[in-house]
């Protein structure tokens, strides 16, 4: 148990780690990237991503930043790619909003709302086709269950019993649009459960929570075949998109922040630790080596030289 | 050789390749029923059962993803779509994720996925049910797009379009669903980016795509009677392109008709009058002309919709004027006659 309290705190470390560094570097203007900031989200992705197997599968949204780093731990092509150098992990093509590793099982992320869900529906049939065991979890907004193909996908996941797990990071925007404005429905467990998938919901910042509740979703994928939507609740830090707190635009109170912060994951998870008699030097000393992986990731991305012109041909056909 | 149809080589093309390769599958809105796209799906379900060949839900958008994901993931779908018009609800998956899945992932890894979808045409089509749109798809970097003519050509780039590890759109002219034609029985492809003589003459090209390569044949067949040799090419692929066999024919023939079957405007048949006019300039002795479908919608009813249609009838006028031939009696002709077989619903 220590050990897995551990293991989130890590992931969880270097995500917020990493986005400090993006806050801090940002106004240099080396990343020329609209950077969508995990910052708050932390635990939703660490406890998801901490309870799949290595070779499971994930696929993402524009907001992937948590998602990369906590699949792959890595830093340097991460930073590479944010700097649009030709060591980043699409050799600079992407960007913050595509970030992928797909020898990792990070195999998409979309900047079109919901429109990795219907990959993620694509890859799971692939699994389920050649009955190889692997589970593909597929994370999205609030809004993108405002679209229609989200709908399409739940109703032919839930048709075909698809390997599939559904992961609402529910911040409650669709970008500045609070969630009363846009949908009707409010129960996802009598929705769901009409289209053969099983309802999970969280609201909570402790990343053992999460990874337990997605435990629970793959046991019962495993044992009924049925696919799970599972809602985790959280705030948004930042602006909709950049580094900044925007809490001065009209649309969201400080106040409310200022709630969930009373509760971050990181501070909370920390004292977890430091409770379950993790000492302190230790916890440290972790994060220590987490900043220096960051560092280096940065120190990496600088030092790669940007992509030959001719590379702006290249990679648009396998077989040209 | 064996004579088959269109039909006949395309239905051939997947059942050979589904046989050879266990990561190829089948599916789309009434792939399986009974009526079997046309009966280019026919004997697929019985042969390799639900697994591989699946009806789906109408849901083009997410069904389109669907493919994307598979084939990341090492299969290769083949989606149907009964008219190139319903394939427009896939658009964003189409032009947002599949036609950039490779570049977006620096090369890392494809999408080999083919996309079938079906031009219609005639018995009141009309505008929702007769598109077709190659161009607008050739448009977008990232997507292969062939237009196969002959049942040859439907077997051999069929295959190919399989096995190509790009996403590959195939847009079948139900028209030429009846055409018969030798094809070898054995499985054979036939590279993408080549196109094909139709027809061999000196005194002006005709680039025709799709349906238009019978129109354009039946009108070379009158303007010989009158001492006006006509060369057919047909670039099959519209992505990639032969350019060199469309250069070559007009660097010798000094004019170009381009007969597509879409609009002409902002299209493919644009595309080919500018590579024409930038490589054959010197050579051309009448400017490039084009044909296609009128600016408009599709009209219903079949006074209008001989109007929309180019056809053989006004390729012969427009080579009239290419080339200060003295107008045709064209009254013992029979044009439109496609028309008269076609019968529906579909």
């Amino acid at each position: 148990m220590k050990h897995l309290s551990i293991e989130l705190y890590k992931k969880m470390f270097l995500i917020r780690s990493a986005e400090l560094q993006i806050q801090e570097i940002y106004a240099q203007d080396e990343m020329k990237t609209p950077m969508h900031m995990s910052m708050g989200e932390e635990a939703i992705v660490a406890g998801v991503v901490g309870a799949l197997n290595a070779e499971d599968q994930v696929l993402g949204t524009y907001r992937s930043h948590a998602l990369y780093l906590a699949k792959t731990g890595d830093t340097e092509r991460f930073y590479a790619e944010m700097f649009g150098k030709v060591g980043g992990c699409a050799r600079g093509k992407a960007g913050s909003m595509h970030l992928s590793a797909l020898g990792q099982g990070l195999l998409c992320c979309s900047a079109i709302v919901a429109s990795g869900i219907p990959v993620a529906m694509g890859a799971a049939f692939a699994n389920k086709y050649k009955n190889n065991g692997k589970r593909v979890a597929v994370f999205f907004g609030d809004g993108a269950m405002d679209e229609g193909v989200f709908w399409e996908t739940i109703n032919f996941c839930g048709l075909h019993k698809l390997p599939i797990l559904f992961i609402c990071e529910d911040n409650g925007f669709a970008v500045h649009t609070r969630r009363e404005k846009r949908q009707r429905f409010s129960s996802d467990h009598q929705l769901f459960e009409n289209f053969g998938i099983k309802a999970f919901e969280e609201n909570t910042t402790d990343p053992e929570i999460i990874y337990n509740t997605t435990r629970n979703a793959l046991n019962h994928l495993q044992t009924t075949g049925q696919p799970c939507f599972l809602r985790f609740h959280y705030y948004r830090y930042l602006e909709h998109v950049g580094i900044n707190e925007d809490f001065d635009a009209g649309y969201r109170d400080r106040e409310e922040f200022l709630a969930w912060r009373e509760k971050d994951p990181l501070r909370m998870q920390r004292q977890k630790l430091l409770g379950q008699g993790v000492s302190l030097a230790l916890i440290e000393a972790l994060e220590h080596e987490i900043n220096a992986k960051v560092e280096a990731g940065i120190r990496f991305a600088r030092q790669s030289s940007f992509p030959a012109e001719c590379e702006t041909y290249q990679g648009v056909f396998q077989c040209a | 050789m064996r004579m088959i149809t269109y039909c006949d080589a395309i239905n051939e093309a997947l059942i050979q390749e589904m046989e050879r390769d266990p990561s190829v599958f089948i599916y789309g809105i009434g792939v399986p029923d009974h009526k079997k796209i046309f009966g280019t799906t026919k004997g697929i379900l019985e042969k390799f059962g639900p697994a591989r060949c699946f009806d789906t839900p109408i849901a083009e958008d997410s069904m389109t993803g669907l493919a994307l994901g598979a084939a990341i993931n090492g299969l290769r779908p083949i989606h149907v779509h009964i008219r190139v018009d319903f394939l427009l609800l896939a658009m964003n998956q189409i032009a947002n994720l599949i036609s950039s899945f490779s570049y977006g992932c620096g090369g890392a890894a494809g999408a080999p996925l083919v996309i079938r979808a079906i031009v219609g045409r005639g018995w009141g089509q009309g505008f929702q049910h007769s598109k077709s749109m190659h161009g607008t798809f050739a448009k977008i970097p990232g997507l292969k797009v062939i237009c196969p003519t002959t049942p040859e050509d439907a077997k051999g780039l069929m295959i190919t379009a399989i096995r190509d590890n790009d996403p590959v759109l195939v847009f079948e002219h139900r028209w030429l669903y009846w055409q018969t034609g030798e094809v070898a029985k054995d499985s054979f492809t036939i590279p993408l980016g080549r196109g094909r003589v139709v027809k061999e003459g000196k005194d002006l090209t005709i680039v025709a795509t799709s349906w238009m390569n019978v129109e354009a044949l039946h009108a070379a067949r009158i303007l010989e009677r009158h001492g006006v040799d006509v060369e057919i090419i047909d670039p099959r692929s519209i992505v990639p392109l032969d350019e060199e066999i469309i250069v070559n024919s007009v660097n010798k023939t000094g004019r170009c008709l381009v007969a597509d079957n879409d609009w002409t405007y902002c299209g493919f048949s644009a595309e080919v009058a500018a590579l024409v006019s930038s490589r054959c300039f010197g050579r051309l002795h009448a400017p490039v002309e084009r044909l296609g479908f009128a600016q408009t919608p599709c009209p219903t009813v079949r006074r209008l919709e001989n109007v929309f249609y180019p056809n053989a009838e006004k390729i012969v006028r427009r080579v009239e004027k290419m080339t200060g031939l003295a107008p045709i009696d064209l009254s013992g002709e029979v044009f439109y006659s496609h028309e008269n077989r076609f019968k529906g619903p579909f």
